[in-house]
């Protein structure tokens, strides 16, 4: 992936210095400020002032590539769907994607008949975090996005032999 | 204006154009479609009748045997009275003529029903898909649509009434 995976040996100092990379990179994922339907209103809800995203390092950021974490917040139509992965494909390494709301997980009310609803975001990226509800409420979304610094916490992106 | 005095105005002003159709409802009245730009011109310019303002277009599909259908209501500002009207166009060659330039919101209205229904609106100057992209098949809306089965190399799962995913 980038210069530091698989390039250094395991030892004590390199095991420390990856933790901290862990910590680092798991108390601030900044997450990429797009809404595709009623869902964002939830994650403007979590980022206003009530809760706050801000308290745990989240930051809203305008740009692929300055964000971190993509948060699929709503219905992805087809049109949106080739975007999506555009913008994905935009990010900076290391990138996390959180399907928000049954929509992006598996098209929701529209896994019938919309002929025109991405069966799951999934289908196109590779997903995280899952967050169920529609929408979910923004507790849910701050319980997906602890889920996530955990996740990116017990990486190890120095001493893992992988990717 | 009463709903029947529009009816027989444009009656008396273009004979032959109100059709019967028993399966309208109050204020709807069908036309023929082969003159309606010139009683849509009439409709908006005459001053007794004055609809100065298109409230909406849309389509309606009858089935398989039923033609294919575009609904115009319209709407006075000055005289407070409104109308449906309905063409009925061919099911293989839907096309009647835009009244893109006499109402200028008729532009969008017409490019949503071409998006939907595959009506074509003769003498619009921008007539393209408006919600779907521009690379879609099909005309969603019409009740023999069948969706695509994959999109860009998306895949598309179909899922029955009954049977559950395909």
């Amino acid at each position: 992936m980038g210069v530091l995976e698989n390039n250094f040996k395991d030892n004590v100092i390199v095991a420390s210095l990856d933790k901290l990379l862990g910590w680092a990179r798991s108390t601030s994922p900044w997450y990429f400020q797009f809404g595709l339907a009623c869902c964002a209103i939830e994650m403007m809800a979590a980022a206003a002032s009530r809760h706050d995203l801000e308290r745990i390092g989240m930051m809203p950021r305008s740009s692929p590539r300055q964000a971190d974490v993509m948060i699929v917040a709503g219905t992805v139509t087809m049109k949106m769907a080739l975007r999506v992965k555009k913008l994905y494909e935009q990010m900076a390494d290391p990138k996390y994607v959180i399907s928000m709301g049954s929509c992006a997980t598996s098209g929701g009310p529209y896994w019938q008949h919309g002929y025109h609803v991405l069966k799951g975001v999934d289908l196109i990226v590779p997903v995280d975090v899952y967050i169920p509800g529609c929408p979910p409420r923004p507790e849910s979304l701050i319980e997906g996005l602890l889920k996530l610094q955990e996740k990116i916490q017990t990486e190890r992106p120095l001493t893992r032999k992988s990717v | 204006m009463t709903f029947a005095e529009i009816k027989a105005t444009i009656e008396k002003q273009y004979p032959g154009s109100v059709l019967e159709n028993e399966g309208l409802g109050d204020h709807q009245v069908e036309l023929k479609g082969e003159q309606w730009i010139e009683i849509a011109t009439y409709m908006k310019t005459d001053p007794t009748l004055c609809f100065d303002q298109l409230e909406c277009i849309t389509g309606v599909d009858t089935g398989e045997e039923g033609p294919l259908q575009s609904r115009y209501n319209l709407h006075s500002m000055e005289h407070r009275h409104k109308i449906e009207v309905v063409i009925c166009h061919d099911r293989k060659n839907p096309k009647v003529a835009s009244i893109e330039q006499l109402w200028r919101i008729g532009d969008w209205f017409e490019r949503e029903t071409y998006d939907m229904f595959g009506i074509v609106y003769e003498g619009h100057r921008d007539l393209r898909r408006i919600l779907c992209p521009d690379d879609w098949e099909g005309w969603p809306l019409r009740k023999d649509y069948e969706g695509q089965e994959s999109y860009h190399g998306i895949i598309v799962p179909k899922i029955k009434e009954e049977e559950g995913w395909e």
